[in-house]
């Protein structure tokens, strides 16, 4: 049974201006003791998604789905008491701004202590004892004198260190990391991924990794699912996706990896994420995709071969398409 | 710490010497002088006046009367009054108790009412209890407190007879030595029965007076701040950990919205001292505002400008100290040097 199951994801934000479509149908599963990594650009729901598993969405999010269910339990119909005892315990998540994640008012041991005592009902002495053991986990040094500092008396890197003891205090099951590296300076970046797996293969829970790198993706991933605007479209194992990307928009993306670039200046997607006001009403994708045909900018495309595309590549050839067979990159 | 609050002390100089300027002046301005308003009917004949002023120092100069004043003052001696021939400061500490007891209950009462009615309004936001809320906030602001005071007497002590109309205490029932100055302790210590009760009856109708606007200044900053926090991402944190609704935002949100809040309540203090001014006439409280609108009547120079300078002090003082619980609950500015 998966970890988590979801099928079929919507989340809709009622705006001034209407209804906006954030989450649009997604599905994705994870497994225990695996890593999922969803890789997108900037506005492609990949939070909002994420939080309405949580269930930390504003009220002006409507949240629904054929199927939202953590070991085989339902989220949606849960009552907030029954969701509380189970996010910060088997579900943790940790946030992409550390430092403005962490409340400026209380120690750092206050907050880690707090999930504890919440969930598992330790007591003062019990609490102190494991906060401190979480801090050295997480590589915090000196950690019982650590306890008592406040977020802004240390460095983003630190704080997220301590924004992953708090979500690993209760022994989650779940671990969801959104963008967790990326406020910090890239030798941190490096060191919190690494500490991230490395927690996540001792402990043997969950993880999603939610990032904008194929590069993030490629170190740390098992499974990636690529999401646009609010829509997945394409899932594959992770070499399977490096080796032969099935969406236009993975193809790009991949391209895009400084590493592959040709030439001095850095590839980049024309474009941007459509967002309220600009949706096409065919592929999402289509206004930026080399390849768009008239069909791609009147009907949304369908499922083929896990792209959710109408001219899915396969070895860079798109499948079916009427002119140019060329890569999308 | 220490040095942060002798800079602070050392700024506050200047605006001293202007107040007590400026004061000084205005005071003089008045039409009517200690002596003229109280010739009475039959007048005074004009060798008497002129002793009199001369005696009282009232033919120098406004800017020798103040310079001997400043002197008196660099000496800690804040004159003599004029009418009771006491010393200002005597005057002063005698009947202050009476206006603590009645801004610090009130400034309790606006506290303790108006940062959950703030806090409710703001995790109701939009709603019926926000509205109402706020409404009722906007309207209390809006209050005039001599209107308002006028109200509650004739609401509860004339039609309900549930309050005394003026006073402190029932003098004809009770009668004890005060100890502290502050009825409500007093009354306790002297364990005549119904004697606390008589003393809060006394006192809560200036308190709500009083406090009235206080009470909606906070209620709405508080209402404001905490929205603003509410979107802050440690309150998503704070809920991630699965936390009760109740801690979320009553510990975690509630703490940093608190920020702004203490500085308005700090704010608060000066105009409250002016609404006891105001409150204490209409209730005939016997505290420093009433005896200061006493000494305008009389046009008692010394004991006027002596308690304008002492209330000055106090609220700079109260503003320090307010500034020194700023750095308790914002740890940020507690470790800034
Ligand atoms: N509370 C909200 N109200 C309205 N729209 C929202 C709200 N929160 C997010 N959105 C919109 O939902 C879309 C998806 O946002 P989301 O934060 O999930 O993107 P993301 O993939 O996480 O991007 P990023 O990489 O920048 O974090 C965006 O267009 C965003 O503007
Ligand atoms: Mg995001």
């Amino acid at each position: 049974m998966a970890l988590l199951d979801i099928e079929d994801l919507e989340v809709t934000f009622r705006t001034s201006s209407g209804q906006f479509r954030a989450v649009d149908g997604v599905s994705l599963h994870v497994d225990a003791g695996e890593v999922l990594a969803i890789v997108g650009e900037s506005g492609s729901g990949k939070s909002v998604a994420m939080l309405a598993v949580m269930g930390l969405l504003p009220w002006t999010a409507q949240v629904s789905a054929r199927r939202m269910a953590f070991e085989g339990r339902d989220l949606l119909g849960l009552t907030a008491r029954e969701r509380r005892k189970i996010i910060g315990k088997d579900i943790a998540m940790i946030f992409q701004e550390p430092t403005s994640s962490l409340n400026p008012c209380f120690t750092v041991g206050f907050q880690i202590t707090e999930a504890l005592r919440t969930h598992l009902g330790l007591d003062h002495r019990a609490c102190q004892t494991r906060a401190a053991e979480l801090l050295q986990l997480v590589g915090i040094p000196a950690p019982e004198q650590r306890l008592k500092a406040f977020p802004h008396q240390l460095s983003g890197g630190m704080n997220q260190r301590v924004m992953i003891a708090i979500a690993i205090a209760c022994n989650p099951k779940l671990l969801i990391a959104d963008e967790p590296t990326t406020a910090l300076d890239v030798t941190i970046q490096a060191q919190i991924l690494e500490l991230l797996v490395k927690l996540q293969a001792d402990t043997g829970m969950g993880l999603v990794l939610i990032t904008h790198s194929m590069g993030v993706v490629a170190e740390t991933a098992r499974r990636v699912s690529v999401q646009y605007a609010g829509q997945k479209v394409e899932e594959q194992t992770v070499a399977d996706l490096f080796r032969d990307p099935r969406h236009p928009y993975t193809a790009a993306l991949l391209a895009a990896l400084p590493e592959r670039a040709v030439g001095r200046r850095l590839p980049s997607i024309p474009g941007v994420v459509p967002g309220q006001f600009d949706r096409p009403p065919g592929c999402l994708f289509a206004p930026r995709c080399a390849l768009a045909t008239p069909l791609c900018h009147t009907t949304p495309p369908p499922r083929r071969e896990g792209a959710l595309c109408h001219y899915p590549l396969h070895d860079g050839i798109a499948q079916g398409h009427p002119g140019r067979k060329e890569t999308a990159a | 710490m220490f040095r942060f609050l002798l800079k602070r002390l050392a700024l506050t100089i200047p605006t001293f010497i202007a107040l007590m300027f400026i004061t000084f002046v205005m005071i003089r301005l008045v039409p009517g002088d200690p002596i003229e308003v109280r010739k009475g009917e039959r007048g005074i004949s004009p060798e008497r006046l002129a002793q009199l002023r001369h005696e009282m120092g009232l033919d120098q100069p406004v800017w020798k009367q103040f310079l001997d004043y400043a002197n008196g003052l660099l000496h800690g001696d804040f004159g003599t009054s004029i009418i009771s021939k006491a010393p200002v400061l005597h005057e002063f500490l005698t009947l202050f108790p009476a206006t603590l007891e009645l801004t610090l209950s009130a400034m309790i009462f606006a506290i303790v009412l108006g940062i959950p009615a703030g806090v409710i309004a703001a995790s109701r936001r939009g709603g019926v209890y926000d509205q109402t809320l706020m409404g009722l906030a906007l309207t209390g602001y809006s209050m005039p407190i001599f209107w308002w005071g006028l109200i509650l007497i004739l609401l509860m002590s004339n039609t309900l007879g549930l309050t005394p109309v003026s006073g402190r205490v029932d003098l004809i029932k009770f009668y004890y030595e005060p100890v502290t100055g502050f009825m409500l302790i007093d009354s306790l210590l002297s364990g005549q029965k119904g004697a606390f009760l008589d003393a809060v009856h006394h006192l809560i109708l200036p308190m709500i007076v009083l406090g009235t606007v206080p009470l909606a200044v906070i209620a709405r900053m508080t209402r404001s701040s905490m929205l603003e926090v509410l979107e802050e991402d440690y309150v998503r944190t704070a809920r991630a950990k699965g936390l009760s609704w109740a801690r979320v935002v009553g510990i975690h949100a509630l703490r940093n919205a608190l920020i702004p809040v203490v500085t308005v309540i700090g704010l608060q203090v000066g105009g409250l001292l002016a609404g006891a001014v105001l409150t204490e006439t209409i209730f005939s409280w016997p505290g420093v505002g009433k005896w200061l609108i006493e000494s305008i009547n009389r046009r008692d120079y010394p004991a006027l400008q002596g308690g304008i300078m002492l209330i000055a002090g106090i609220v700079i003082v109260v503003n320090l100290l307010v500034d020194m619980l700023y750095g308790l609950i914002n740890p940020r500015i507690r470790h800034a040097k």
